[in-house]
């Protein structure tokens, strides 16, 4: 038995049955962050903490008082603040940056019984598609195509957390998704990425981005772990005013595999000119797995689907360009000085933040900007009202809804990167999604022509991540994805 | 009718607008749970939502919202069961997030008034256009350090409200006489302490001039000014220099001005070109405040009485002056302390007692009302004395001198110094029969038509007994003896 393969399920089992103990399981995930560091996935690894964090696990264990993620050894987006640990959301204005505090979404892994391998590499402040936009360098895939030993990305922008879990470095890793960050590394890197419902997990202490979007989720290796490990990290935070005062439902309980009789949409729009063949059979394979268990399948419309990313790349900035304005020099991180306060800014920041960042950040003040607001903001919100309102009106006709994760598979280091455009592209079936608040997961579900992972995209109603996972739980099992990808355990 | 200013080609029209930011009495801050409290170590009553490190968040203080609400009522003002907070970006050191959370397009409160009595007795309707909630930003402090400059987030992150006037007012005295009214309302609700040398009630000024019937003319608004007596000189300065310049050919730009107090003028601190864009849009961080309408009116009944009720109420049930009255109200712990005092007494010994002696002593003194040395029930045992004919007023200023100075009640201080008056007859004949006797030329001269005289006798009398000697029977035995 390879203690790295294990999914959170079996571990809990094995560890439950003193197959072996938590501080074996850490230290496995612990040489095999080692031996995943050409993938550049880690930033920071924590070592010492996880392995007293496994031993504290084992204490428990040994107490008959296991917890619902006992000794579960994990990577941690960057884009997270961890007491005391170098926390710097993948971008050079963060320098040297330790929170004196901790986020809620990991201190409630932690008080499950979770362990910290360490801080994973990210797209700076989770803007990008590739992970390419880290100031710490970009993140490799552990994916190979058949046949061409070009570096692939690990999609993003929690391109780390997608790459640590697929390559076996650790159980399970968090990612936050605020157009795709979750779902489409987790399609790339051939794994279970969740963005749950905004509002079931607590932004408080996750570096903001855009903050109507972000959301934190669980990026796993199967449904069931998806599950478990959202159920530790959701609830209800007074510290966060947008976090929801819903109850935490069992989501394990909801992989019953039943979906008989469940109405799954497949929405029209979704089918886009020039897709690859190979995503739309997979998309009809998909339906195919659904409707011989027993769901109803219904043609749904979303029409506002092309105006979605237009919406999200003025939206998503515009609440960039004001959360990053935080970042001047003047408290912590970055500093670099100038003869007055304005210079000071300009050196800092503009030594400071990348290129993606620095392109959201002044098409966000642009359109924020006096005269611009009415043309650009306040339209993109009124989109955003008539796409949530598109998803509210086809749920009142099906459970959930079934698309592809993303137009295609990973792409090499280097493709798609003269085109912001082309970028963008890859969010287009998660961004609509997060525009409405809606949980939505990706599943493995099949390999492309040249034996690259694609995932299925689930998507349900607000705060019904239940369903989302039974459905999501139905196509993994159907799918049987059992491909590695080629770097796991750090060989080859 | 609108006060005009006469200059040299005509008269002007002096219009303008006030807006007050007001800081709330809350002990925690509008988004944080840091203190609030004034004077305090710089950067000690700071926490990360305050400095605004990363994944830091901001939740509303209910007291906070509760304050505004209750302002808003005391107001008269509409309030809007749903509003919205927004965030206007600016960078500047003392502002950590690099926005203020502010409302813009809904705040919490709409239009109201506030009324004014002007001293010819009239009274005039001054429009509010809106309250809203907004975070302080931090103190810049640039005389620490040659060539740096410190930053204080202390204040970073205390509620404000910020308190809109329509362009009503027409002169510096109605500008004073607005802020006046105002101040005392945030005080009588307990909102805000109005303290103006703490910072914790400052205005902006907006001011235009025009010819009577005319349109608005432009406006200045001047910065920050930061007592009532500045905003009037500020006002006053900058409506003669727009005249000046109209009258010379000029045109008034739209610019912000700053008051400098020693010099006694305002000067321009940014242009309209230089002006921010704020790019206000409403913070995501927050949802949009929805109030339960049985709350606002929970808080509506609640409310205490305001200036104008207690006015209204002091001129018509203790028959007061409107002049004395708006003395006692001026500030609600004066005018509890008058009431407590005339509860059972005549109301305007009370109201005499209060105004020329206890203010008298509280001015010498320096001291507020609320740290008077004497108490509201021990004057009115005092009052009690002199009613019923214990004491004299005379003997009751002696007494109440000593209470001041000793703390003590005035029936223990009567006692100790033997102050009761004497009321006894018999006494006071014998004292006016031996002053009478030792003044027989005064009396011969009384006697003689030099009436005039009578009070040298009183005097007299009251010499010889220590000023005990009860002065109405004294009058009365000494008139019965001079007429023979």
């Amino acid at each position: 038995m390879t203690l790295t393969d294990l999914t959170i399920a079996e571990a809990r089992t094995g560890l439950k049955k003193r197959s072996f103990s938590a501080r074996e399981l850490t230290a496995a995930h612990l040489a095999a962050v080692e031996a995943a560091r050409p993938l550049n996935a880690f930033l920071v690894e924590t070592p010492e903490r996880a392995l007293s964090m496994a031993e504290a696990s084992d204490a428990r264990l040994a107490r008959g008082e296991p917890r619902a993620m006992e000794g579960m050894p994990l990577a941690i987006k960057d884009l997270f603040c961890t007491e005391g640990v170098l926390t710097t959301a993948g971008s050079r204005i963060l320098e040297g940056f330790r929170p004196p505090y901790e986020s809620t979404v990991t201190a409630n892994l932690w008080q499950a019984g979770a362990v910290m391998l360490g801080k994973v590499n990210m797209d700076e402040f989770a803007m990008g598609s590739a992970n390419i936009t880290c100031a710490h360098g970009p993140v490799e895939s552990p994916w190979r195509r058949h046949g061409d030993n070009r570096p692939l990305v690990p999609g993003g922008s929690s391109g780390g957390s997608a790459a640590a879990v697929a390559a076996r470095a650790a159980i399970a890793a968090i990612g936050t998704d605020t157009g795709g960050s979750i779902r489409q590394p987790a399609s790339f890197c051939g794994i279970v990425g969740m963005k749950p419902t905004y509002g079931r997990c607590s932004r408080w202490g996750i570096v903001a981005f855009a903050s109507s979007l972000d959301q934190a989720g669980p990026m796993t290796r199967s449904v069931r772990d998806a599950a478990i490990m959202l159920g530790a990290m959701a609830g209800h935070d007074p510290r966060d005013s947008t976090s929801a005062a819903m109850p935490v439902p069992d989501f394990e309980a909801a992989l019953t595999g039943d979906i008989r009789g469940l109405k799954i949409g497949i929405p029209r729009e979704y089918r886009l000119d020039g897709m690859p063949s190979e995503i739309e059979t997979l998309w009809q394979r998909g339906i195919d797995w659904l409707k011989s268990a027993g769901a109803e399948l219904v043609d749904i419309s979303l029409k506002m689907t092309k105006y979605a990313l237009p919406a999200y790349y003025i939206i998503a900035p515009a609440e960039a360009s004001s959360n990053l304005a935080r970042y001047d020099g003047v408290r912590f991180g970055l500093r670099v000085p100038g003869e007055t306060l304005d210079e000071m800014y300009e050196n800092t920041r503009g030594a400071g933040f990348g290129e993606e960042v620095r392109r959201r950040v002044l098409i966000g003040t642009y359109v924020l900007s006096a005269g611009y607001y009415d043309a650009y903001y306040l339209k993109a919100q009124r989109v955003r009202t008539l796409i949530a309102r598109d998803f509210a009106e086809a749920f009142t006709r099906c459970d959930a809804m079934l698309t592809p994760t993303a137009p295609s598979a990973a792409f090499a280091m280097g493709e798609k990167q003269d085109d912001p455009i082309a970028m963008y592209l890859n969010d287009i079936f998660t961004v609509p999604v997060n525009l409405a608040g809606l949980p939505g997961i990706s599943v493995p579900a099949g390999l492309s022509s040249d034996g690259l992972p694609l995932g299925l995209q689930v998507i349900g109603r607000a705060f019904d991540e239940e369903t989302v996972l039974r459905v999501a739980g139905v196509i993994e099992s159907a799918a049987a994805f059992t491909a590695k990808p080629d770097l796991a355990g750090g060989g080859r | 009718m609108p006060a005009l200013v006469e200059g040299r080609t005509g008269a002007w029209e002096v219009v303008i607008g006030l807006e007050a930011h007001a800081q709330v009495i809350s002990k925690a801050k509008l988004f944080s749970g840091a203190a609030t409290a004034f004077g305090a170590e710089p950067n000690t009553q700071v926490s990360l939502v305050d400095a605004a490190f990363p994944g830091m968040l901001p939740v509303i203080n209910r007291h906070c919202v509760e304050q505004a609400v209750k302002t808003g009522l005391g107001l008269a003002a509409e309030i809007n069961l749903v509003s919205v907070f927004d965030r206007k970006n600016y960078f500047y050191a003392d502002l950590p997030a690099g926005y203020q959370i502010s409302q813009y397009t809904r705040p919490v409160v709409g239009k109201g008034r506030i009324t004014l009595d002007m001293t010819d007795g009239s009274t005039r309707e001054i429009g509010i256009t809106r309250l809203h909630l907004e975070q302080d930003a931090g103190k810049s402090l640039h005389d620490q350090h040659p060539t740096r400059t410190y930053v204080d987030l202390n204040r970073a992150g205390v509620a404000l409200m910020e308190i809109v006037s329509e362009p009503d007012l027409r002169s510096a005295e109605e500008a004073g006489a607005y802020l006046r009214k105002l101040r005392s309302i945030l005080r009588y609700l307990g909102t805000c302490d109005g303290n103006m040398e703490e910072g914790s009630l400052r205005c902006d000024c907006n001011v235009s001039v025009r010819r009577p019937g005319a349109p608005l003319g432009t406006r200045c608004e001047i910065k920050n000014v930061n007592s009532i007596r500045y905003v009037m000189q500020a006002i006053e300065y900058e409506a003669r220099r727009q005249i000046e310049l109209v009258e010379d050919g000029g045109a008034v730009e739209q610019e912000t001005r700053l008051f400098d107090a020693g010099k006694g003028i305002t000067r321009p601190m940014r242009s309209k070109e230089h002006a921010h864009d704020y790019r206000y849009f409403p913070d995501p961080d927050l949802l949009p405040l929805r109030l339960d309408p049985d709350w606002v009116e929970a808080l509506r009944h609640g409310l205490p009485e305001l200036p104008d009720a207690k006015r209204a109420r002091f001129i018509s049930d203790y028959r007061l002056s409107p002049e004395d009255a708006d003395v006692l109200i001026g500030e609600r712990a004066s005018a509890d302390y008058f009431e407590a005092v005339a509860r059972g007494r005549d109301p305007k010994l009370a109201a005499n007692w209060v105004m020329v002696e206890l203010f008298g002593v509280l001015n010498r003194l320096g001291r507020g009302i609320e740290s008077s040395p004497v108490s509201s029930v021990m004057l009115g045992e005092l009052l009690d004395l002199i009613q019923d004919g214990t004491l004299s007023g005379r003997l009751g200023k002696e007494v109440f001198a000593a209470m001041v100075d000793t703390g003590k009640r005035a029936a223990a201080i009567v006692e100790e110094r033997g102050l009761k008056q004497v009321s006894d007859s018999g006494a006071i004949e014998a004292a006016v029969d031996t002053v009478l006797a030792a003044q027989a030329d005064k009396v011969a001269e009384y006697r003689a038509g030099r009436e005039k005289l009578f009070g040298f006798f009183v005097g007299q009398v009251m010499k010889a007994t220590q000023g005990k000697a009860n002065p109405a029977l004294l009058n009365e035995v000494l008139r019965k003896k001079l007429a023979g």
